[in-house]
C-alpha cells in the first residue's frame, strides 16, 4: 500500500504527517522525495548503512573527430550545445540526458559519461526504514533521483510505504504520486493554503487518484480549506489543532507520537482512517 | 532599478508574507511572483482589474500519427523518458515527453511530429505607475525555470521606472529558484528556526551563493524556537552574511493575509518587526 502525501503549498506539514504516520504505524517504508529539501531523515535520525549515487548521461565531445558541423547544436532543443571558437561546448547543467547529440552526430564524435546529481541513502530508525533522496546543490531536476527512489525493489519491502512529496505541483509532484494508491493533501487554513490546495485537487483528479485531506493547524476561527472541502465534496480524513507545544517538539525535529499520546491517538486513527479508505478503494475501483 | 529577490529554500516559512509587505512599503513600482508553480502573491496584491493574460508555450511535443506507423518501435527504444507506451499502439504520454524530439529524428516513416503546446500561463497586472508580473504553470509541466525567466522579462520589459524591484521566489533550490536567481542584485532569505528549516537555509545559501549576489538573512516566527534562532544568527555570522532581523511569531497574520491584506496595513506585532527587516534590507541593497 502506497501513500502520498503532498500539499501544493510549502510548510502546510506535509513531512509532520508523513513521518508520524510511519511511526505510529508497525512497520513501514517511509520515501522522502523532496529530494531539493529532504528533512524527513532529521526527525527519524536513521543509522544509515546504505547510500547510492545517482548519475545522468552527459554528452562528451571528441575534439579529434568533431569537424565543426553544428547538427548537434541545431539539435539540441534544451540549448545545451554551442559551437564557440571553434569548439564544441557543452553546458551540462541544462542538458536533458535525452541522447539526441549522439544520434545527430556524423562523425560519432560524441559519447557519454556519468554525471552525479545526488545520492540516495537508505536508512533505519526502530519499525521505520527510511530512503532519502539529496539533490546536489546547483543541479536544476531531481526528478532522475524520483524515479530511482520510488523503483519497484523499494516499494515491496514493507506493506505500507509513506511518500513524501515536494511541494507544488509540477513534474517532480506528478512523478511522486505516479505510483501512489492513495493521496493525501495536507492542508492549512489560510487563503494561499486553499489556492494551492485546489492545485494538489485538481491534479489528484486529473490522475484518477483516490484522495483524502487532512486539515492542519486548525483553530476555533473559519477554516477557509474545511469550507473548501465541503464546497467540493472532498473527504475529510482527520484535522490536527494548532498547537504551540506540537510547535516546539515539532521545531526540535521530534516525532510526536513518540512523545504525546494524544498524538499518537489522532495519528493511530487517521493510519486507520486512510488504509480503510485504501482498502474500500481497491474494491470499489480495481 | 534594483532587483531584490525573497527566496527561503523551505516552504512556508513566510516568503510571500514578507514580499508582500516589502511591496506596501517600498511603493515598488515593479514586482513579480516567481513561484510559478504554486503562485499566491496576486491574492493579496490590491489588483481589482483583471490581469492581461498571455499563453506560455513550452518546448513542443511529440504526436504520432497512427496511419504512418508501421510499429517499428524505434521511437520507444530511443526515449530516455518513457514517454512513448504501447497499447495496440504506439503512443505518447504528454506529461512525461520533455520535448527533445529523438522520437521525431529517429522515425523511418515521419510519423511523429513535434507540437507547439502550452504549459502554463504569464499574467501581468498593470496602472499607469506600477506593475505587477506573474504565472501559473500547467499541472504536471515540467521546466518551470522558462516560465520564471518569461516572468521576470515580463517585469523588465513593462517596468516604468522605480528604484526597487521585488520578486517573491519559490521553495526548494531547483530549476525554478535557478531561474530566479540570474541577475537579482540581492537574495534575502526568510529563515524558520525548526530543524528542517535550518537544513534548507544551508542549501538555498549554497545554491545561492554560486551566482555572485548578495545574500542577506531574516528569520520569521524567531520566538517559536530561541535557541534555534540563536543558532541560525551564529550561522550568519560563521558565513559573514548579513543578517537584517527577526519577526515574532504572530497570531494576526493568518487572518490578516486570509482578508486579502498585507501585514503592513493592519497594526499588529509582525508590523513593527518586518519594518525593520525592510529597512536593512533596503540599506544593503543600495550600499
Amino acid at each position: 500500500m502506497k501513500i502520498a502525501i503532498l500539499s501544493g503549498k510549502g510548510g502546510t506539514g506535509k513531512t509532520l504527517v508523513s513521518v508520524n504516520l510511519a511511526a505510529v504505524s508497525e512497520k513501514a517504508t517511509y520515501i522522502d522525495c523532496d529530494v531539493e529539501e529532504a528533512n524527513g531523515h532529521l526527525f527519524f535520525k536513521p543509522q544509515w548503512v546504505q547510500e547510492e549515487s545517482i548519475a545522468v548521461k552527459i554528452p562528451e565531445v571528441d575534439e579529434g573527430l568533431c569537424d565543426g558541423c553544428r547538427k548537434c547544436v541545431d539539435f539540441c532543443k534544451f540549448n545545451a550545445l554551442a559551437y564557440i571558437l571553434n569548439k564544441l561546448k557543452i553546458f551540462e547543467e541544462i542538458c536533458h540526458s535525452c541522447g539526441g547529440c549522439l544520434l545527430v552526430c556524423p562523425q560519432k564524435a560524441l559519447t557519454e559519461k556519468d554525471k552525479v546529481i545526488g545520492i540516495i541513502k537508505k536508512g533505519i530508525s526502530n519499525n521505520v526504514t527510511i530512503y532519502s533522496g539529496l539533490l546536489n546543490t546547483g543541479e536544476p531536476s531531481g526528478v532522475p533521483i524520483i524515479n530511482r527512489l520510488l523503483s519497484k525493489n523499494h516499494l515491496l519491502e514493507n506493506k505500507l510505504t509513506i511518500i513524501d512529496c515536494p511541494p507544488g505541483s509540477a513534474c517532480v509532484v506528478m512523478e511522486s504520486i505516479k505510483d501512489a494508491d492513495y493521496c493525501i493533501l495536507v492542508a492549512e487554513p489560510t487563503l494561499f493554503g486553499v489556492h494551492n490546495l485546489n492545485m494538489v485537487y485538481q491534479l489528484v483528479k486529473l490522475f484518477e487518484k483516490p484522495f483524502g485531506v487532512v486539515l492542519n493547524k486548525c483553530t476555533e476561527d473559519d477554516n477557509p480549506a474545511e469550507k473548501f472541502c465541503y464546497e467540493n465534496n472532498i473527504k475529510i480524513l482527520g484535522k490536527i489543532p494548532f498547537d504551540s507545544k506540537l510547535g516546539t517538539l515539532n521545531s526540535n525535529g521530534e516525532i510526536i507520537v513518540n512523545i504525546d499520546e494524544k498524538y499518537k491517538e489522532i495519528f493511530s486513527s487517521l493510519l486507520d482512517t486512510v488504509i480503510k479508505e485504501v482498502r474500500y478503494e481497491t474494491v470499489a475501483n480495481p | 532599478m534594483k532587483q531584490l529577490l525573497i527566496l527561503s529554500g523551505k516552504g512556508g516559512t513566510g516568503k510571500t508574507t514578507i514580499a508582500s509587505a516589502f511591496i506596501k512599503l517600498a511603493e515598488a513600482k515593479a514586482y513579480a511572483d516567481c513561484d510559478v508553480d504554486a503562485p499566491n502573491l496576486h491574492l493579496i496584491s490590491g489588483w481589482n482589474e483583471h490581469p492581461i493574460r498571455k499563453d506560455y508555450y513550452g518546448l513542443q511535443k511529440a504526436k504520432i500519427d497512427e496511419r504512418l506507423c508501421i510499429y517499428c518501435g524505434q521511437c520507444q527504444e530511443n526515449c530516455r523518458f518513457e514517454a512513448i507506451t504501447y497499447n495496440d499502439k504506439y503512443e505518447i504520454n504528454p506529461y512525461a515527453c520533455e520535448g527533445c524530439s529523438v522520437c521525431e529524428f529517429v522515425c523511418p516513416t515521419k510519423a511523429i511530429t513535434m507540437m507547439p503546446d502550452i504549459a502554463g500561463e504569464l499574467m501581468l497586472y498593470s496602472d499607469k505607475e506600477k506593475v505587477f508580473s506573474t504565472a501559473q504553470l500547467k499541472m504536471g509541466s515540467g521546466n518551470s525555470g522558462l516560465l520564471v525567466t518569461e516572468v521576470k522579462k515580463q517585469m523588465k520589459s513593462e517596468t516604468k521606472g522605480g528604484e526597487v524591484a521585488i520578486i517573491d521566489g519559490s521553495p526548494g533550490i531547483g530549476c525554478p529558484v535557478i531561474a530566479s536567481l540570474s541577475g537579482v542584485d540581492m537574495v534575502l532569505i526568510v529563515a524558520e528556526p525548526t530543524v528542517s528549516g535550518i537544513s534548507d537555509m544551508e542549501r538555498i545559501i549554497k545554491t545561492a551563493s554560486g551566482f555572485n549576489t548578495r545574500i542577506a538573512v531574516c528569520i520569521n516566527k524567531y520566538d517559536i524556537n530561541v535557541e534555534n534562532s540563536n543558532k541560525i544568527e551564529e550561522l550568519c555570522k560563521k558565513q559573514s552574511l548579513d543578517f537584517v532581523g527577526k519577526i515574532p511569531f504572530d497570531s494576526q497574520v493568518a487572518k490578516i493575509l486570509n482578508s486579502g491584506r498585507t501585514i503592513i496595513d493592519v497594526d499588529c506585532i509582525s508590523r513593527s518587526a518586518v519594518k525593520e527587516v525592510y529597512r536593512k534590507t533596503i540599506n544593503i541593497l543600495f550600499e
